[in-house]
């Protein structure tokens, strides 16, 4: 066990009581969104809270922040965004399809899918549909331009919204989860039933990238700022694959960062250093910087509160977190 | 763990009332919540607060085994429905009336979140009297849901004379002898003999006995369905039955729908009690033998196309 012997910060946390199990946060320039899944976005400036009912009867599913908007998708099939200020409308309705995938991009853009079908919103409006063979698992916008990653049964497709060519697909047996796209777009990565990732190598060959291993399924997955790392739940350490080189991770080892006899169940790295933040299952949370294995103490592991959502916000001076039984807490470093 | 979820499972040909059961079951005054997943293509009018649509995607795992299927949408639904826990006391899945129980059962054992969070309680079939027989004969599907269930609701039992249905139980009982059958009309049963049967519970499969509501009727063979049971008297040597055992479910697994067994192992106070779903096997020792209890061994198999006496030959072979 290496959580009781790590130099603390937990003195620079601010507990926030978000009230239910948290879906996702996000940050709204210096305010915390937390997604509810009792519907609610619990927004926390400093000490103050202020709730907004954003799915009313409803549960958050899912959710995505690109620092100005905090977007959710719930299980009374609507996507609503909330602002910093609490306002809240909804943004799209679907008849009774639970939202559970939902990508959106800086540029205003947001994607969301209801079973089958993803729409796509651009940032001007114009709604696109397509169709995918069975339910559309994850979504991820590219890192430029308007283009959607769609993860699903046996693969993934690639689609430009607002072009007529037919959408490229990805194959790979199985059933695919959430899907990633590396910051420099060479990349696309899924986390798979299978307790695995796979990912295809866009450039220059639609390589296959199998990284196997895990324990259990990934559920969480994070790029570093630069793009070379990316950090994945699913092991009792961080897995983190290396990306550097054009080939990708085939044939190198991962880093494994923070082992703890607890499940990592969510990662995320610091925007521009190589630090990573870690939430394990049993409600704990390290720091770990990767060049030395060094680790700082975020959370204690607490009973019964797994860590399920984690951000940085845009400076990465603030980690925000949110547990399964409703706790959260902001943590400022210290200067 | 006794915090699991208990998930029941609704399965049935089309118009057979699968419908009138659900609705039966979230209408009665009983103060439990139930979370229900529906067929989006299904009948309509279900009377609850927590409905959910499902797709019915069966995914094949990614390991090589063609049997080894599961839901991909019920593992999806599930991981949502767990953040809400609390909610609701149960759930209940509604097949479409062609679905195969077999995927369905399978998401309890081979994906881990979903056998952390949740337990299979029961697979329940709904039967029309009347049209059963028909069914039988030109739908797979429905010989499938007869073989998988633990209990089978005969319905719309007014529909036709007493001799018809003697006739249409001992087909279900030709397929499936070990699930519970109830007699019914409009699905009125009482409750708790659908829901929080722990069928798939070790500890609760305590006894392995025909379920015959009356002793001499007349024996019927399907053609492709059927069940094994065997029974010896005495002891199973664990070196030999393990093997032997495992070998089958791996050999005989697409073919093979549901297996039990009770076996006594030389030396050991505990039964070792075990049971399948086509290559899934769960097993373990549980419950002591009584005192004066006889220590004998018994195993069903239910499946299409089995080779009674291979299967027979082999436990046999495996006495103490």
């Amino acid at each position: 066990m290496t959580a009781g012997t790590a130099p603390s910060l937990t003195q620079s946390v601010v507990p926030v009581n978000a009230g239910a199990h948290v879906t996702a946060v996000g940050w709204l320039k210096g305010t915390v969104a937390f997604g509810l899944t009792d519907g609610g976005v619990l927004l926390a400036k400093d000490a103050e809270t202020h709730r907004v009912e954003a799915h009313p009867d409803a549960g958050i599913l899912v959710a995505a922040s690109d620092g100005e908007r905090f977007v959710t998708g719930g299980d009374d099939g609507r996507v609503a965004v909330t602002g910093q200020d609490g306002s809240t409308k909804t943004l799209a309705q679907t008849k009774g399809a639970w939202i559970d995938s939902l990508a959106i991009s800086s540029g205003g853009a947001f994607a969301y899918g209801a079973g089958k079908r993803v729409i796509a919103h651009d940032d001007r409006g114009r709604e696109k549909t397509l169709e995918v063979p069975t339910t559309a698992r994850g979504l991820s916008f590219a890192p430029k331009g308007y283009r959607l990653a769609i993860s699903h049964y046996n693969g993934a497709t690639l689609w430009f919204p607002n072009v007529e060519a037919k959408p490229e697909v990805l194959e790979w047996k199985g059933s695919h989860l959430d899907i990633t796209w590396s910051p420099d777009a060479r990349f696309v990565v899924t986390s798979m039933q299978e307790n695995a990732l796979h990912g295809w190598r866009l450039i220059p060959d639609k390589g296959h990238m199998r990284m196997s291993g895990y324990p259990s399924k990934t559920r969480s997955l994070s790029w570093s700022g630069d793009g070379k790392w990316l950090a994945t739940s699913g092991a009792e350490a961080a897995i983190v694959w290396p990306f550097e080189s054009k080939e990708g991770p085939m044939g190198k080892q991962p880093r494994e960062c923070g082992v703890r006899h607890a499940k990592v169940s969510r990662v995320a790295f610091h925007p521009n250093t190589y630090v990573l933040a870690v939430g394990y299952e049993d409600g704990c949370i390290l720091l770990i910087r990767l060049n030395d294995a060094s680790e700082l103490l975020v959370r204690p592991a607490v009973q019964d509160s797994g860590v399920t959502a984690m951000a940085w916000d845009k400076a990465g001076r603030r980690l925000a977190f949110g547990c399964a039984d409703g706790q959260g807490g902001i943590l400022t470093l210290p200067t | 763990m006794s915090d699991k979820l208990p998930v029941t499972v609704l399965t049935g040909y089309l118009g057979a009332g699968k419908t009138t059961l659900l609705n039966r079951i979230l209408t009665e005054q009983h103060g439990k919540k139930y979370a229900v997943i529906v067929n989006e293509f299904g009948e309509i009018g279900i009377d609850n607060e927590l409905v959910v649509g499902a797709d019915e995607e069966v995914f094949e795992m990614n390991n090589g085994c063609i049997c080894c299927t599961v839901r991909g949408d019920l593992i999806r639904i599930l991981d949502g429905l767990m953040k809400r826990k609390g909610k609701f006391d149960a759930i209940i899945v509604e097949t479409t009336g062609l679905a195969d129980p077999a995927p369905v059962a399978q998401t309890f054992f081979m994906d881990q979140d979903v056998s952390d969070t949740a337990r299979l309680d029961a697979v329940v079939t709904v039967a029309d009297a009347k049209w059963l027989s028909d069914r039988l004969k030109d739908a797979p599907e429905a010989k499938n849901q007869i073989a998988f269930a633990d209990v089978i609701i005969l319905n719309k039992i007014d529909l036709v004379s007493p001799q018809e249905l003697d006739e249409v139980e001992a087909r279900i009982r030709a397929i499936n002898p070990y699930a519970k059958v109830h007699r019914t009309q409009n699905c009125a049963i009482p409750i708790d003999e659908v829901l929080d049967r722990k069928a798939f519970d070790l500890d609760r499969i305590i006894e392995l006995e025909p379920d015959f509501l009356e002793e001499g009727h007349h024996h019927h063979h399907d053609e492709d369905m059927q069940s094994v049971s065997m029974k010896i008297d005495g002891e199973v040597d664990p070196e030999k039955f393990m093997p032997w055992i495992s070998n089958l479910t791996q050999v005989e697994g697409p073919n093979i729908l549901r297996c039990k067994g009770i076996v006594a192992f030389p030396n050991e106070p505990k039964r070792f009690v075990f049971q399948g779903v086509h290559m899934i096997l769960d097993g373990d020792v549980q419950s002591d033998w009584k005192p004066g209890e006889k220590r004998d061994s018994k195993v069903v198999f239910i499946g299409r196309d089995l080779n009674e006496k291979a299967i027979r030959e082999g436990f046999l072979a495996c006495a103490a």
